[in-house]
């Protein structure tokens, strides 16, 4: 994958952060727990851990947060259990007719409750930044930091409820190119998306479904700023994921991402994607998609590859 | 509303739908709800016999376990097979009475976090996946299985 020393930069750094987290937490754990009624038979303590099962942490979507490919989901991410902290670091590129996006980050889950997320974007315009007289790979590039918080339910264990998991979550997000930005009819270069999601997995059916509705002001998810001259304010956005489980280790699905069309110079339009999602083990996952991103400033029908991978534990 | 809002309008009740249609409550409690709808799926374990030959593997992947080792190496093995056997039969339709204890008494002197609940999930997944059990199958008897969790995990 392109990967500029930037962006691994950034990985690097959310990876020793979360490292840095899980030793600090582990320290702060001695071996002073009451006494177990049974010798023997004791949970293992250690923090950093993976014992949720596999793919139930999601994969890392385009903003960082554990989810789909597009979508978050209401899942925290990592194989930390309700006792554990899991992390994970993420490369994704997303290559379509006229434009690629590069993205990396990395994720921390904290006891299955909390989710803190960062990622970086880069929106490489190729030969279109040279038609705008920007410059011939003129990039957009971003950086989002994200929370999620479960407040309900268990999207895995509850099968006997029809109560999803639940959670909300904010992404902050920072464009650097805020003078072209405001060019272009944006209004700022810097928003925070809120959402709440509803996931469920559907264990006799073998079928997960998510449910998210978000809140934002964001122009191609902030790759072009936040707000403008057609629309300035807080639209809700809805959106949508399906997976079919095949194996422990596969799942193929589709997501809808509603969007909203602030810029009048640049329509925007709804995305989706068509996924495959295979994790060999807790260590490693690979998304292919291929997506449909709609228009993109003057490019109209921009569809492609979608290609993710994650490392964690 | 334009066709992408009105799809995606759509593809919410359509998820609304499923939501609402989620099984109906386990009775509380019942170690072996007995669910007749299942007896495809207890053919797919091989019966009796099928449930009998999956557990003498599940034991050995939970004594090679060392997240679940502890909890089975000095316990009764014998017997607990036997139970698990009864249980999973009873709960696929099979024609089997459970005779063990309820899931909330059999764990209360285990110390069983979350953790420790799934490996044993997933030494039971590689143990179905041993005996060529379908995926799906697989599942059917997991959604059993899985709000037991409110019982056998002992540490909150």
């Amino acid at each position: 994958m392109n990967c500029s020393l930037r962006f691994c930069g950034s990985v690097t750094m959310a990876l020793a952060m979360g490292a840095g987290v899980c030793a600090a937490a582990q320290a702060a754990d001695p071996e002073s727990g009451p006494a177990s009624p049974a010798e023997l038979a004791r949970p293992d303590d250690t923090l950093a851990g993976s014992d949720k099962l596999l793919l139930t942490g999601g994969v890392s979507q385009l903003e960082g947060a554990a989810g789909g490919g597009l979508t978050p989901w209401a899942v925290i991410g990592g194989y930390g259990t309700r006792d554990q902290i899991g992390a994970n670091a993420f490369l994704t590129r997303v290559g379509v007719q006229d434009y690629h996006l590069d993205g990396a980050g990395a994720l921390i889950g904290f006891l299955d409750r909390i989710e803190l997320s960062i990622a970086r974007q880069r929106f490489d315009t190729e030969d279109v930044g040279a038609a705008l007289g920007l410059g011939r790979g003129y990039s957009f590039t971003q950086t989002i930091i994200g929370l999620k918080v479960k407040l309900a339910g268990d999207a895995v264990l509850e099968q006997d409820r029809w109560l999803p998991q639940v959670s909300v979550g904010a992404q902050f997000k920072r464009n650097d190119r805020g003078d072209l930005l405001r060019a272009i009819g944006a209004k700022d270069d810097h928003g925070v998306d809120f959402y709440v999601s509803a996931t469920k997995l559907y264990l006799s059916q073998s079928v997960l479904a998510n449910l998210t509705l978000r809140f934002t002001r964001a122009n191609q998810i902030g790759l072009l700023g936040f707000g403008g001259d057609r629309n300035d304010s807080y639209r809700p956005q809805l959106e949508g994921s399906v997976a079919w489980l095949l194996s422990r280790k596969l799942a193929i699905g589709a997501e809808y991402r509603m969007k909203p069309d602030n810029l009048g110079i640049a329509a925007e339009d709804d995305w989706f994607d068509a996924f495959i999602a295979w994790a060999p083990s807790k260590h490693v996952s690979l998304t292919l998609a291929y997506a449909d991103l709609g228009n993109i400033v003057i490019k109209d029908r921009q569809r492609g590859l979608y290609a993710s991978l994650q490392v964690g534990f | 509303m334009n066709p992408m809002q009105e799809l995606a309008a759509r593809l919410a009740l359509a998820i609304l739908t499923l939501l609402a249609s989620a099984s109906p409550a386990l009775a509380d409690e019942n170690p072996a709800p007995s669910d007749p709808s299942l007896l495809p799926v207890f053919e797919q374990f091989g019966g009796k016999p099928g449930i009998d030959a999956l557990m003498e593997d599940f034991m050995v992947k939970l004594i090679e376990d060392p997240r679940t080792r502890n909890y089975f190496a000095e316990a009764d093995q014998t017997h607990i097979k036997a139970m698990l056997a009864e249980q999973f039969c009873v709960i696929l339709g099979g024609p089997c009475t459970y005779t063990g204890k309820g899931m909330r008494e059999a764990h209360a002197k285990l110390v069983i976090n979350q953790g420790g609940f799934n490996a044993l999930v997933e030494d039971l997944q590689r143990a179905m996946d041993m005996h060529d059990i379908p995926f799906r199958a697989q599942n059917r008897l997991l959604a059993v299985l899985a709000p037991m969790h409110r019982e056998v995990i002992t540490e909150p």
